[in-house]
């Protein structure tokens, strides 16, 4: 087989790895397009993609390395283009302020973002089991009804929302930002998707038939077969969780949660830049150590969620 | 049901452990689904109607519910200019922050659908804007965009922009495009993950019969990856159109929100319909719940609306391709098949004419490839 034919229809970097091959004396492959090495066109893209990807929170934490004086200098510019140990100044009167505890902030957030992942995870899988596994009257108009209220946007319900947490009396409470969203259509949704082609009829009655309960049955059979979907569930709704804005602005007074924080930067340091940005910095940074480490995980619950959804 | 079949043979008694379990299987379905539903009752449901009754009256955040007052509410607010102003800037900030995303979700997708190396760092990679949270993003690109930002005094040095201050906090175009911006920034590599997803899960014979007709890559990509990844298309569509006239974090924290700010500008050039909401709720000198009430009535049927037709719309262009997509595995086949056979043939016709001798087996069975492309394409573009 030509590299000219391979570099036609398999891509030039699997020409070029062909020729390489064949140099080498090694048989050259029959080419397929699954496996075709793309050319440098490719990573120049991604790279670029990479490099705006990262950039705001990169340019944040370089306007906050930086005092006035040098972000007043920097017009069109970045005022560095390293971190320097004004940040870290910069962080200690961000944590420091009067005009907002960002400590508490971040455990209400935590507290907040944890416990709604949390049972959010355990009814949704609870949930799933049932539609997907159990047999009962009305499964199949139940269970669309739950993907039919997914069409609901949300935010048509604030006014009457709020009128019923001023009347619970949740205004300003961590409660009006927990009760409500302790259990979603979308989780309900995903986690019945799942089960039903990851947990085998058959262990079900296994368990059954060995006498368990059903709740036994779901914690000790479906729970299990449920993890890998339940992780991913629990971290979209921990990532949605932590970064939700619209809702806490509007029964939040005194008590303030991560995004929260970002009004009232400007209230506390107005035009200093710097103090402002390494703000902003602080509060986006958890989700980016998150990231580091469950990304792979989002990026293949993003990937199911197409599939399926 | 067991119990019934063996009633007549054993005695009708049954142990009070075999009746718990029989409740437990019947009971159990119900009560697992039940968290959803009450939830859903309480904090789903019953606000959609209620919202009737708000907006049905006066209704301030303090004193609760005053006077019944009808229509009065809706007729207000469709007055209203800024309901106008703002109903025109969320479709206008949407279509800013929707086509280009999906272009270039599409054309990253492209480029991640090939067997590249560190994949999965790349994938992740695009996902980085996904979890910065929306109002930080909106306050950087606030900088970004503002007077002595990376933008506005370089375009000025360049001679494109005349403004004393920043034209993005100031021309209504100019702040739809910037948070248009955010909104592709956060969005794109979502997005782009999803249709890679449904890219990889068209079938690679589709590329290999169409590689043989001779379609350039572009062809390839136009004629075979987008037809066959039209649901997921028109799925991403669907939930960019939900969640982009929704849009709030970004409008409300590009100028810096907190201190006076966060309306949408001086004239109000990028209040959305969901901060035009807020802000007749919950802003300082307005106090209008049935009002902002009978705005989210009204939104909400633009959204149902608007999203009907965008369905229908995608839909109707998509139909016309479905077939090749539904028929693809028998015609795939026969496509196949058929450019083997035809392959077969012309390989042998040319044998016969001696051309095989003279130019050698790969060129042959190129020319059998050309001689058949015209009759297999057919089957692959109809």
């Amino acid at each position: 087989m030509s590299t000219g034919f391979i570099e036609n229809t398999a891509g030039r970097g699997a020409a070029v790895y062909a020729q390489k091959r064949a140099a080498r004396g090694r048989p050259v492959r029959g080419h397929n397009p699954s496996s075709r090495r793309p050319g440098g066109v490719a990573y120049a893209v991604l790279t670029g993609v990479f490099v705006v990807s990262v950039f705001p929170l990169y340019a944040s934490a370089m306007y906050g390395s930086s005092t006035t004086q040098e972000n007043a200098q920097a017009v069109g510019t970045l005022p560095t283009w390293f971190p320097t140990l004004t940040l870290l100044d910069n962080f200690g009167e961000v944590l420091s302020a009067s005009q907002f505890n960002f400590w508490m902030a971040f455990a209400n957030s935590v507290l907040v973002a944890v416990s709604v992942s949390a049972s959010t995870v355990f009814f949704s899988t609870l949930a799933g089991f049932s539609f997907a596994k159990l047999s009962f009257r009305g499964r199949q108009a139940l269970y669309l009804t739950v993907i039919a209220t997914l069409a609901i946007p949300a935010q048509i319900g604030t006014i009457p929302m709020f009128v019923m947490m001023n009347n619970f009396g949740w205004i300003d409470s961590l409660l009006a930002l927990t009760i409500p969203v302790l259990v979603g259509a979308f989780g309900v949704f995903w986690m019945t998707q799942y089960l039903q082609s990851a947990l085998p009829f058959e262990l079900v009655e296994a368990a059954r038939v060995d006498g368990a309960s059903m709740f036994r049955t779901f914690w000790s059979i479906a729970m299990p077969a449920a993890r890998p979907a339940a992780a991913t569930l629990a971290l979209f709704t921990f990532v949605g969780s932590w970064n939700s804005f619209f809702w806490p602005s509007v029964v939040m007074r005194s008590q303030l949660t991560m995004p929260l924080v970002i009004p009232q930067l400007r209230g506390a340091f107005t035009t200093d830049t710097g103090l402002v940005m390494s703000g902003v910095f602080l509060v986006a940074a958890p989700l980016l150590i998150v990231f580091i480490f469950a990304g792979k995980q989002l990026v293949s619950g993003v990937m199911a969620g197409a599939v399926k959804g | 049901m067991a119990s019934n079949s063996a009633a007549p043979r054993i005695s009708r008694r049954v142990g009070w452990g075999r009746r718990l379990s029989r409740w437990d299987i019947k009971i159990s379905p119900y009560l697992y689904i039940s968290p959803f539903f009450i939830l859903f009752a309480i904090f789903g449901a019953f606000p959609l109607l209620f919202n009737v009754v708000v907006a049905l009256h006066n209704w301030h955040r303090r004193a609760g519910m005053g006077d019944f007052v009808g229509l009065d509410n809706f007729t207000w607010v469709l007055r209203q200019p800024l309901f106008w102003r703002s109903l025109e800037n969320t479709f206008s900030i949407f279509l800013w922050g929707g086509i280009p995303q999906l272009v270039l979700a599409l054309l990253i997708a492209a480029v991640l659908d090939q067997n590249l190396r560190a994949r999965t760092f790349w994938r992740m990679s695009v996902l980085v804007p996904f979890v910065v949270m929306p109002v930080a993003t909106a306050m950087i690109f606030g900088q970004v965009f503002g007077q002595f930002g990376l933008l506005v005094p370089n375009l000025q040095d360049m001679g494109l922009l005349t403004h004393v201050s920043s034209p993005f906090f100031q021309e209504r175009l100019l702040s739809h495009i910037a948070i248009g911006s955010m909104v592709v920034f956060r969005w794109t590599g979502y997005n782009a993950l999803i249709l890679l997803a449904a890219m990889q899960a068209v079938p690679r014979e589709l590329y290999e019969a169409s590689t043989i007709d001779g379609a350039s890559r572009a062809r390839q990509f136009f004629s075979v990856t987008i037809p066959s990844i039209r649901p997921t298309m028109i799925f991403v569509i669907l939930t960019m159109t939900i969640g982009g006239l929704q849009i709030f974090d970004e409008a409300r924290m590009f100028d810096g929100g907190g201190t006076g700010g966060g309306n949408g500008g001086a004239d109000n050039q990028w209040t959305t319909m969901v901060l035009y909401l807020y802000n007749l709720a919950f802003g300082d000198w307005q106090d209008r719940l049935g009002q902002a009430a009978a705005v989210g009535w009204i939104f909400a049927l633009i959204i149902a609306v608007f999203s009907l037709v965008n369905f229908l719309l995608t839909r109707s262009i998509s139909s016309s391709k479905t077939k090749t997509t539904r028929a693809s595995k028998t015609q795939r086949n026969a496509v196949i098949g058929r450019a083997r056979s035809a392959a077969a043939e012309s390989e042998r016709k040319a044998r016969e004419a001696g051309v095989a001798t003279i130019l050698g087996r790969p060129t042959t069975s190129a020319a059998g490839r050309a001689a058949d492309a015209d009759e297999s394409k057919e089957g692959v573009h109809r």
